[in-house]
């Protein structure tokens, strides 16, 4: 039941791309984010807002790609710990008055602890068992944010959650926060991309596409999956613990746990187990509807029915698709 | 103690009806290697659509109820294993269970979209009426939910056992190549799961619906008390669905009435953290080996 062998074509994908593409992965990020530093130029308030909200939940799309994509194990509650964070946070900075970077820290640590709480018995049994402990996890969170009023407002959620500043530069204003949000989501996603390069990345991937080989071959299989499943909730964090200054304003609905599917499906749709994929799942899930505010609700049922075509036509997500376009522009026969 | 009677009752109802998701959603588990993550989605569409088949056509209920019905079966069952399932499978496990929960959200969303955003009563077949036996006054629809739910599970115990089509079934279930070198058709019996699984929904949700109300949300809760209950009672056995159903139902409860009504969903939830620590496998499972 440990459903090996099925990532198969995938794996001589990735086996064939990684090296070349590597270098390619951290320039885009750099170029990337010089070009966010400037973009919001003449957008407006609202459009920096839409463009920052991006990189923030690309953070945590970021997250749960390390868990989905190259750990390969299936987590419900990313939007539950993106709660956790940014309500720390919020309780943190404006209730208790602390500074907002060791804020950001509490909430990474706290995510990460808990990552750890939580995957340690259902990584005993099997990986699948995560996904119903993190589903039970994500109702857990869910009813304390909406029940404990005292602490977290309940449905009213928190306001005036105070932006942080660097070095005694206020970051009040839309453009200053974007900036910010830019260098930060920069630094994690540099981090990531370091991650995966190291001996620690080959071992999260050996895990996905074959536990038991990968056992065999000396790799403590339960401490891999446990710490992907931390880092990648404690991105959550990271990213909750910047969503609460951003929307100066946070109540239980965006950390439910369809909001959690919604991140997995994002993951999905960027291509999981590609280092820039998050920036496209997040860019079609959370830019695009507020580009197409006239569509509603309906937006969601076309993103899920694009995401499922998209698995049923290619796995790999946009940026398999833009790999697989790519290799057919250069004439290179080693695309896929 | 009368209020306790009461309230057992009260608890073996909804766990029935929790069981009826469960043994679906173990079933397709065992044929197709499915985890279906809208099975909660599957219990609560049947009631919108029948409403919605009323609402359209004008249909006097049984009518609608046929329509609605037959609609769920042949889309969400069949259509479910052609359109979804055997495209996905050969890509492996993971990005089906992950259409599945592209499809929850497609089922909940459209059902809000093109139904309603409020919860729509839903016609009983009993009386809401209260009966006092051993001076516990006890609900009669409850009563006809348990009667019900327990004559469908045992239909389906004897149809696995006892025929020959069930029996060609469980044999795929437990192992597809030798049933296949054994000339059972296979495809054949997989797609029947799925049929048997939108059945099952479908009276989970003609059994729910008159309490709980029809509401496109109704899913969330119901799609997490039939994982609980596939896994507390163990997740490759049909008994154990029943079983795992029946002890999340009476302990949710329990725990609306004793503990906290606005803490009655975590119970369950740290049942089955506890279950997964002490007794992996289920209350009703083997050990599974680990095959390479």
């Amino acid at each position: 039941m440990t459903a090996p062998a099925t990532h198969g074509a995938a794996t001589e994908r990735r086996g064939l791309a990684l090296p070349s593409s590597i270098d390619g992965t951290l320039v885009t990020l750099v170029l990337g984010a010089a070009i966010l530093w400037f973009a919001p130029a003449g957008m407006g308030r609202y459009g920096t807002y839409v463009l920052s909200l991006w990189l923030v939940m690309s953070i945590a799309v970021m997250g749960l790609n390390l868990t989905l994509g190259y750990a390969g194990l299936k987590s419900l509650a990313q939007a539950a710990f993106m709660g956790l964070g940014a309500y720390a946070t919020a309780l943190l900075t404006s209730k208790l008055g602390l500074n907002w970077y060791a804020a950001f820290a509490i909430s990474g640590l706290l995510t990460f602890a808990v990552g750890l709480v939580l995957g340690f018995p259902a990584l005993r049994v099997q990986a699948h068992y995560l996904a119903f402990v993190t589903l039970a996890f994500s109702t857990l969170i869910w009813l304390i944010l909406r029940n404990e009023q005292w602490l977290t407002g309940g449905v009213f959620g928190l306001s005036n959650i105070p932006r942080p500043s660097f070095l005694s530069v206020k970051l009040d204003g839309a453009l200053e926060f974007h900036r910010f949000v830019v260098v930060v989501t920069f630094i994690l996603a540099a981090a990531l991309w370091w991650m995966i390069r190291s001996p620690w990345g080959r071992a999260f991937m050996a895990l996905r596409e074959n536990p038991v080989r990968a056992a065999s071959l000396g790799v403590d299989t339960r401490m891999y999956t446990l710490l992907a499943f931390a880092i990648g909730s404690a991105y959550a964090g990271f990213a909750g613990a910047l969503y609460a200054p951003l929307v100066e304003f946070i109540d239980p609905s965006p950390f439910s746990l369809s909001q959690s599917f919604f991140l997995l499906l994002m993951v999905v749709a960027g291509g999981s187990g590609y280092l820039l994929g998050p920036f496209i799942g997040a860019l079609l899930g959370v830019v695009l509807p507020e580009w197409l505010r006239v569509v509603g609700s309906l937006y969601l049922i076309v993103f899920a029915t694009i995401v499922m075509l998209l698995l049923i036509a290619c796995p790999q997500g946009v940026s398999g698709l833009i790999e697989r376009g790519w290799a057919k522009l250069t004439g290179k026969a080693g695309g896929r | 103690m009368a209020e306790f009677i009461a309230y057992l009752i009260a608890g073996i109802a909804t766990g029935a009806i929790y069981a009826l998701a469960a043994i679906g959603f173990t079933l397709v588990w065992q044929t197709s290697q499915t985890i279906n993550f809208a099975q909660g989605e599957f219990v609560m569409l049947p009631a919108v659509l029948v409403l919605l088949a009323i609402k359209l056509f004008g249909a006097p209920i049984w009518l609608g109820a046929l329509i609605g019905i037959a609609a769920f079966i042949l889309i969400f069952g069949a259509g479910f294993k052609l359109a979804v399932v055997d495209p996905m499978i050969k890509h492996g496990v993971l990005p089906l269970a992950i259409a599945t929960m592209a499809l929850s959200i497609i089922m909940k969303e459209g059902a809000k979209d093109a139904f309603s955003a409020e919860a729509q009563n839903f016609p009983s077949f009993v009386p809401t009426q209260t009966i006092s036996v051993f001076g516990a006054s006890i609900s009669l629809q409850h009563l006809a939910i348990i009667i019900v739910a327990f004559a469908v599970i045992g239909l389906l115990q004897w149809f696995v056992g006892g025929t020959r089509l069930g029996r060609q079934m469980q044999a795929t279930a437990q192992n597809p190549t030798v049933a296949r070198i054994l000339g059972i058709p296979v495809e054949r019996m997989v797609l029947l799961t799925f049929v048997i699984n939108a059945a099952l929904a479908v009276v989970a949700s003609a059994l729910i619906s008159p309490i709980y109300l029809a509401k496109f949300s109704n899913g969330e809760v119901i799609g997490l008390f039939a994982f609980i209950a596939a896994i507390v009672g163990g997740f490759n056995q049909v008994r154990g669905a029943l079983v795992g159903g029946l002890v999340v139902g009476i302990v949710d409860s329990m725990a609306a009435a004793y503990i906290s009504t606005s803490y009655r969903l975590a119970v369950p939830l740290v049942l089955l953290v506890v279950i997964i620590l002490l007794k992996p496998e289920g209350l009703m499972g083997r050990k599974e080996e680990r095959r390479v």
